[in-house]
């Protein structure tokens, strides 16, 4: 009996004009576009300078931060309003300004200051910007006053580096981040959404009730929705992995099939969760929102794209439900850490526990009796 | 007949309303998505570091060194868990997951900083989770910067020949995430709502075959497409009023400029995001297919390009360059010119005027398509 649903289940996905097309162009395009995106690093900071000095002090200070290569300096102007215009503008995102006689207040009075404004709308940023332009004009600071003390009595200013190290992946390729990022979320895409629409398609489409008077039982019924999905996940997964070995030369250090045993249960408990929605709604509409709502939920509680451990503590409890949250751990440990199977057991066991959850509330969920 | 056509946009209008309020889960999701967004966003997803446990590697114990690691022990920011005694121990701690960062000071750190230069501070953070290493960094560098400019400006030190740096930060000044995020938020929730549901509920019609009956209806195909875009421009003023009151009231994020120029903006872009998904439907025949579209179209490039979590600047040029095809960026950035820093309408008129451009070429697409399929 399973085998001519499936064979049912096959034929209607190979039909579709759109979804075979989708799950083989969609992990080419997301992974050759996404991760050239997707950089957390901060640099190219647009900085304007008002400069009311105009002294060989002054030119030098700007040539030392442009040479530092974070700023990219858009504008130098002596008028004030000028200059703060352009952070208005967004032509800038920080302005410096250098006081009239900033170069005689230095060498006459010992000491002089400089104004850094930073547009703080986006805060970490302009945190970061305005400490490392303070670093520049420090290290600046240094250099000027080597030159203008006397070579007996030089004074070095307090001065040490930082250097930020990163273990396991210390060039830092933001690439190391978003495949597994985008892994999960094909993975997500195709093995819960898919399967959420499918149940609720047929009821739309009347064909379910066709299904509910033949004898095939319930866990027959689900079962047959599901293997199709289920294999159709790991022909986007072997894609996923083939085509970020061939454009970026990455490959798991650990061992691969662990990370299919492991995606085997994500994917169960993604389309178990998919086929529970699919068996409350009524319409394809609600099955989709309801789906996003969830999904969102999940993706953005599952410390993909920030810190699981920076949330606050409600949100790390929700974030336990979301079987995302175990797959990212998964992929990052083999493929950075290479880790084995065996130190990852509470994440399969948790992965294990939510597809056992999900897919009995499928079953139970599942009615054959309409209205 | 003009009346007659006036009545019956009217009551296209209403069937459309019975059509999704009538679909109560369908309405409760999409009035609790704002809020749910804007407490994810404002609560848990961020990029600040809080309370985040760190350990020390000090074999200098000197007035320096104790002066950082009290510096980083009493931000918000960093909790110090332990301390340690070796560079062996770093990977034990990064196996167990718990500690994300470990700061080692260099031997003699306060008697090579003062005279030879050669004081180091290793900042080793776990790189397997990538967005969590970056931002332990460089809150660590951060608030060792200001130690270091701060003890370049203690009066004992005082050096001969010294620059200080006085920093100002405009609109923010306690540098909190928020301001960043509730305009994204609001870009994402209308985009979603508005586009992704005329999207659907078109594609609906036709797999349900009801298009065809109120395409032999007398009435003009225009007005059936515009009596279906009123429900979703109702919901999202709805929405619009949830997520400011939200920003205003739970996230604490004042709105600085003019409320009339936000919900002037709000409407444009609202206006543009029913013209894409019109767009949308008029290539997708079955809602399935009308969500993936959306979905990956609409959704990811919002999520991805829009600076709300990646930041855009470092971002090559190819992508600079596509980032500005999405409507949804140009409201962003008008919204928190207008919200954010408090700015007028002479200040928006360029992205107000390419938001009503695609507006309009949008619209003018679709019913160019609309009206091929019908012939």
């Amino acid at each position: 009996m399973l085998k001519y649903l499936l064979e049912k289940e096959f034929k209607q996905f190979i039909r579709n004009r759109f979804l075979p097309k989708f799950v083989i162009i969609f992990p080419f395009a997301a992974l050759a576009i996404f991760p050239l995106v997707a950089n957390m690093e901060i640099k190219n900071s647009k900085l304007a300078v008002v400069n009311h000095d105009n002294s060989t002090l002054s030119t030098r200070l700007i040539e030392k931060i442009k040479s530092s290569g974070y700023f990219i300096i858009t504008d130098v102007s002596n008028s004030k309003s000028h200059i703060y215009d352009c952070i208005e503008e967004g032509k800038a995102d920080e302005v410096l300004e250098i006081p009239a006689g900033f170069e005689t207040d230095l060498i006459k009075e010992n000491k002089t200051k400089v104004m850094i404004s930073a547009n703080a709308v986006n805060g970490m940023k302009a945190g970061l910007s305005s400490a490392y332009l303070g670093e520049i004009i420090a290290d600046f600071n240094g250099d000027i006053r080597m030159e203008l003390m006397q070579p007996s009595n030089r004074l070095s200013a307090p001065k040490f580096s930082i250097i930020p190290l990163y273990r396991y992946n210390p060039m830092m390729k933001s690439l190391y981040n978003m495949i597994p990022a985008l892994l999960v979320m094909l993975m997500a895409m195709v093995c819960g959404f898919l399967p959420a629409l499918n149940i609720v398609s047929e009821k739309e489409n009347g064909t379910i009730e066709q299904m509910n008077v033949t004898p095939v039982n319930k866990f027959t019924l689900i079962l047959s929705k599901l293997i199709p999905f289920w294999l159709v996940g790991f022909i986007a997964l072997t894609i996923c992995i083939f085509v970020a070995w061939l454009f970026y030369g990455f490959f798991p250090s650990g061992n691969v099939m662990t990370i299919y045993l492991f995606e085997a249960v994500f994917v169960l408990a993604m389309s178990g969760f998919g086929l529970v929605i699919s068996n409350y709604a009524k319409t394809i509409q609600q099955a989709m929102f309801i789906m996003f709502f969830f999904v969102l939920t999940f993706i953005f509680l599952s410390g993909l794209y920030t810190p699981f451990s920076n949330m606050p503590q409600w949100a790390q409890v929700l974030g336990h439900f979301s079987p995302l949250k175990y797959i990212i751990q998964v992929i990052r440990l083999i493929y950075l850490k290479g880790s084995g199977f065996l130190e990852m057991m509470p994440q399969f066991f948790a992965l294990l526990g939510l597809a056992i959850f999900f897919n009995i509330w499928a079953v139970f969920s599942y009615r054959k009796r309409v209205g | 007949m003009k009346k007659t056509a006036h009545s019956a946009f009217y009551s296209f209008a209403i069937k459309e309303f019975y059509h999704i309020f009538r679909d109560r889960w369908t309405t409760i999701i999409l009035l609790i998505m704002p809020i749910l967004m804007i407490i994810l966003f404002g609560f848990a997803i961020t990029t600040e570091v809080k309370n985040a446990k760190i350990a020390i590697l000090d074999p200098s114990q000197d007035a320096a060194t104790h002066a950082i690691v009290n510096k980083l022990g009493t931000s918000e920011y960093f909790i110090i868990d332990r301390y340690l005694h070796s560079k062996n121990e770093v990977d034990e701690i990064f196996k167990e997951g718990d500690i994300g960062m470990v700061v080692v000071f260099s031997e003699n750190f306060y008697e090579n900083m003062m005279h030879t230069g050669n004081a180091q501070i290793e900042l080793i953070a776990d790189g397997s989770d990538p967005n969590s290493a970056l931002t332990l960094t460089r809150y660590a560098t951060a608030l060792i910067a200001s130690y270091h400019q701060e003890l370049l400006a203690t009066p004992e030190l005082q050096m001969p020949f010294q620059i200080n740096s006085e920093v100002k930060f405009l609109y923010n000044p306690t540098l909190k995430g928020a301001y960043n995020t509730v305009p994204g938020v609001m870009g994402m929730v209308l985009m979603l709502i508005c586009a992704m549901m005329t999207a659907v509920s078109i594609a609906r019609e036709k797999e349900l075959g009801t298009m065809e009956i109120l395409l032999v209806s007398p009435l003009k195909p225009i007005t059936i497409i515009l009596s279906k875009t009123v429900p979703y421009i109702v919901l999202s003023l709805i929405n619009l009023g949830t997520l400011l009151l939200l920003s205003v009231f739970a996230l604490k994020v004042p709105i600085a400029g003019s409320l009339w120029l936000i919900i002037f903006i709000s409407l444009i872009f609202i206006f543009v995001s029913l013209a894409l998904g019109l767009l949308i439907s008029t290539v997708a025949k079955s809602q399935m297919v009308a969500m993936l579209i959306s979905g990956v179209i609409l959704m990811l490039p919002v999520i991805l390009l829009s600076g709300i979590i990646f930041p855009t600047e470092s971002m090559n040029l190819f992508f600079l360059w596509l980032s500005k095809i999405i409507p949804a960026n140009w409201y962003i950035s008008a919204i928190k010119k207008v919200m954010i820093q408090g700015l007028g309408f002479a200040s928006v008129i360029k992205e107000l005027s390419i938001l009503a451009g695609m507006a309009i070429l949008l619209v003018a697409l679709s019913l160019k398509k609309f009206k091929v399929r019908l012939s």
